[in-house]
């Protein structure tokens, strides 16, 4: 069993499977897990649309990178980085797509001080967000960008991340 | 002249509703509530495995799972009249008392304080004199002034930072807000800290259910969890010892700041228990079995019709005919093909959807019945049933409270003020502290039943040829939850959930009576129709639940300051 203070880093997506583009965050850590192989030092976990839940693990961590759908008047797949402070700001200004949003979990990270070293935030403009599963293929190409990055981010911060040889869907 | 509002959809609740309401001469005339999402797990459900069914059940919700998992098992064992080791029935009823502890202290806290707490006016307190008043009302150790002024700079910091995030939905400087400065110092710093705490009891729900939301160690006929005191990968002596560690934390809390914060609350608006009553036929359902057939049971319920204690009847198990031949529900106003009042074992699930209709169909949440009759259900029925039933514990905590209140209000008040929004706020609070005691019950029986040597989790179901019919009664934090269910050979041929928030939101029912959401409203003053923040009052006292994530839009823009296009 891997104690919580062992691991470093996080990559956490959020979003709702059922509200098509929403979806997205789950879809790239599922798809980055299957493809690369982590250390036991990063957790890799879909938040779906939990709240307070997911302060415990974004707790003390060096590394949170965050990827969601993030609606931000672009057009529909582009991938926008933002990081650190003004990482709350983004999510206050836009979509909050789940109940009690991800901002209120940053907020209350910021009041009780347990805010990580890095934060980084994968925002995904969406296109379709109508009741329904699965991406749009702008949403699909954007989601591959972001796979891109958060491997190259988790190798700069100095963890080792193996491919697994998986390119397939399924 | 009446004037119409419309809150939709109402933030800071688990799931979609829609309120509208007419106002007129400030005060609400008339009020509709409108579940604005579908739910159709019941069809999901048809032609399955029994066995099975709890997986999916729990999946209605992302908050309260635990609780559609656990009437979904025990629907089936009843079915198949099926006994449930000792050590399941214990091992069971700490989880879901650990589940309601985290669900009324995140209600109490997170998403019903900042309807009365003013975080903004927090930042104005006197540090020295917040801290003052807190070591006057308990010996809570977070009342440190070190504490209290750390909190207070962090709120300035994060306020000045221009992000109110997770207050954002706050109604600051509203009429209707009428605590000090100093009381709502207090409250933000307990809202801070309560964080902790829900975390430590949630992490007792997913040490014995092996996964927080949605458990993992349910079983139709017990539980997953092997027994065995020596070995590590089961639940061990140590881990139990852990989860009494933060059973006791957790206590603290609940005693020495949630128990005196909801006195100051319901002093400084002693006004909001003449509001919000509304509907007064009170239910609640017996929960904690302590034996393997379910017959006995820790914490008490019944029936209570008008709020009338003298008519008190007392229901003392779960398997009592009058719950099983009074449940009715009806779709007269629900978007449901045709129009029937049924019991839940002869529903069907058709789904109609015919636009937002005052006069005839306007929600997807059905209207249940009792004795014909609409009931509010949730911890004010379900406390003033144990109170009236003489459980020891709620009497204590109940007359506590009231004490309490008095003490601060400086008159006297007494269990009538409870049929009220600040009453059913209480209640929920005073639940809390019931449960956690019963925590302590449960933990000590499941320890002293190990060491009389029996470890059994698990009784194996036998399904038989033909139909049996099964109900799974629980007593959930937002009040009595039924999960019913018609076995054939062994599959499932209909199923049902009447779940609180569908008794407590309902619309109205086959004879237009009003659902206890909007009874609660009628009467209900509001200021200023523009920010109907007393409207929010009521609604939140139910801890509203329905059911599913689901998107809201914010219409704020403001731009994101540094943003790096891939």
């Amino acid at each position: 069993m891997i104690e919580n203070s062992d691991v470093k880093a996080l990559v956490l997506g959020i979003g709702n499977l059922l509200i098509g583009d929403e979806g997205v965050g789950c879809l790239t850590v599922e798809a980055l897990s299957r493809r690369y192989t982590l250390p036991p030092s990063v957790e890799c976990v879909d938040g779906g649309t939990a709240g307070f839940e997911l302060l415990s693990m974004i707790d003390s961590k060096e590394h949170v990178i965050l990827i969601d759908a993030l609606r931000n008047d672009m057009e529909p797949g582009t991938v926008v980085m933002v990081e650190g402070e003004h990482v709350p700001k983004a999510f206050m200004a836009r979509t909050t797509p789940h109940q009690l949003g991800i901002c209120d979990v940053l907020a209350a990270a910021q009041l009780t001080e347990i805010m990580p070293k890095h934060l980084t935030l994968y925002g995904i403009e969406p296109k379709q967000m109508e009741v329904g599963i699965g991406l749009t293929p702008e949403v699909q190409a954007g989601m591959e960008k972001i796979i891109c990055a958060v491997v190259d981010q988790l190798r700069h911060y100095g963890y080792e991340v193996k491919h697994n040889g998986i390119e397939s869907e399924h | 002249m009446a004037r119409k509002i419309t809150i939709d959809p109402v933030t800071r609740i688990e799931g979609h509703l829609r309120i509208d309401c007419e106002v007129d001469n400030g005060k609400v005339t008339n009020a509709w509530s409108s579940g604005q999402m579908w739910r159709g797990i019941e069809i999901i459900l048809k032609g399955r495995d029994p066995r099975d069914a709890w997986a999916y059940a729990q999946r209605i919700c992302g908050v309260c799972t635990t609780v559609h998992a656990m009437a979904s098992v025990r629907a089936v064992e009843d079915a198949l009249k099926l006994e449930i080791p000792l050590n399941a029935q214990f091992i069971r009823n700490m989880i879901v008392g650990a589940h309601g502890v985290h669900d009324h202290i995140v209600h109490f806290y997170q998403l019903c304080a900042l309807d009365w707490v003013d975080i903004v006016s927090a930042t104005t307190a006197d540090a020295k004199a917040t801290a003052i008043l807190g070591q006057k009302l308990s010996d809570w150790k977070g009342n440190s002034y070190q504490e209290i002024k750390a909190v207070q700079d962090r709120l300035k910091k994060f306020i000045g930072t221009g992000q109110l995030g997770i207050f954002a939905s706050g109604y600051w400087g509203h009429p209707a807000m009428k605590l000090s400065p100093e009381v709502n110092l207090l409250a933000a710093t307990h809202y801070l800290q309560a964080l902790e705490y829900q975390r430590k009891i949630n992490t007792v729900v997913a040490i014995l259910g092996s996964k927080t939301p949605h458990i993992q160690n349910l079983a139709v006929g017990g539980v997953t969890n092997p027994l065995n005191p020596d070995s590590p990968a089961n639940l061990t002596i140590e881990k139990l010892f852990h989860i009494k560690t933060l059973i006791d934390e957790v206590g603290d809390f609940i005693h020495q700041a949630m128990l005196t914060d909801v006195a100051a609350v319901g002093a400084y608006y002693a006004e909001w228990t003449k509001y919000g009553a509304g509907v007064l036929n009170y239910l609640s359902v017996p929960d904690m079995p302590m034996d393997t057939k379910g017959k006995v049971f820790a914490l008490p319920g019944g029936y209570i019709p008008g709020g009338d204690i003298t008519k008190f009847t007392p229901i003392t198990s779960q398997k009592d005919k009058m719950l099983y031949d009074n449940i009715k529900e009806s779709i007269k106003h629900s978007w449901y093909n045709g129009n029937w009042d049924r019991s839940p074992y002869e529903e069907e699930t058709v789904p109609d959807y015919t636009g937002y209709d005052y006069d005839k169909k306007y929600s997807w949440v059905k209207a249940p019945t009792f004795m014909g009759k609409p009931a509010q259900v949730g911890p004010l029925p379900h406390v003033v049933a144990m109170y009236l039933a003489g459980h020891a514990p709620t009497k204590k905590y109940v007359d506590a409270t009231l004490q309490g209140v008095s003490a601060l209000a400086g008159t006297t008040v007494g269990i009538p003020a409870l049929h009220s929004t600040i009453g059913r706020i209480a209640a929920r609070v005073i639940r809390c502290a019931v449960l956690h005691d019963t925590l302590n019950v449960q933990w000590q029986a499941l320890i002293d039943n190990i060491g009389k040597g029996d470890l059994n989790t698990f009784n194996a179901p036998v399904f038989p040829a033909g139909e049996q019919r099964g109900t799974g009664f629980h007593e959930a934090p937002r009040g009595m939850l039924s999960h019913w269910v018609v076995i054939e050979n062994g599959k499932i041929k209909n199923y049902q959930a009447v779940v609180p928030s569908t008794w407590n939101a309902g619309p109205r029912n086959g004879e237009d009576a009003l659902g206890p959401y909007e009874a609660s409203l009628v009467g209900n003053p509001v200021a200023d129709a523009e920010l109907p923040l007393e409207v929010l009052r009521t609604i939140h006292s139910f801890d509203p639940c329905l059911a599913c994530a689901i998107h809201l839009v914010d219409g704020k823009k403001t731009p994101i300051t540094k943003v790096k296009v891939l």
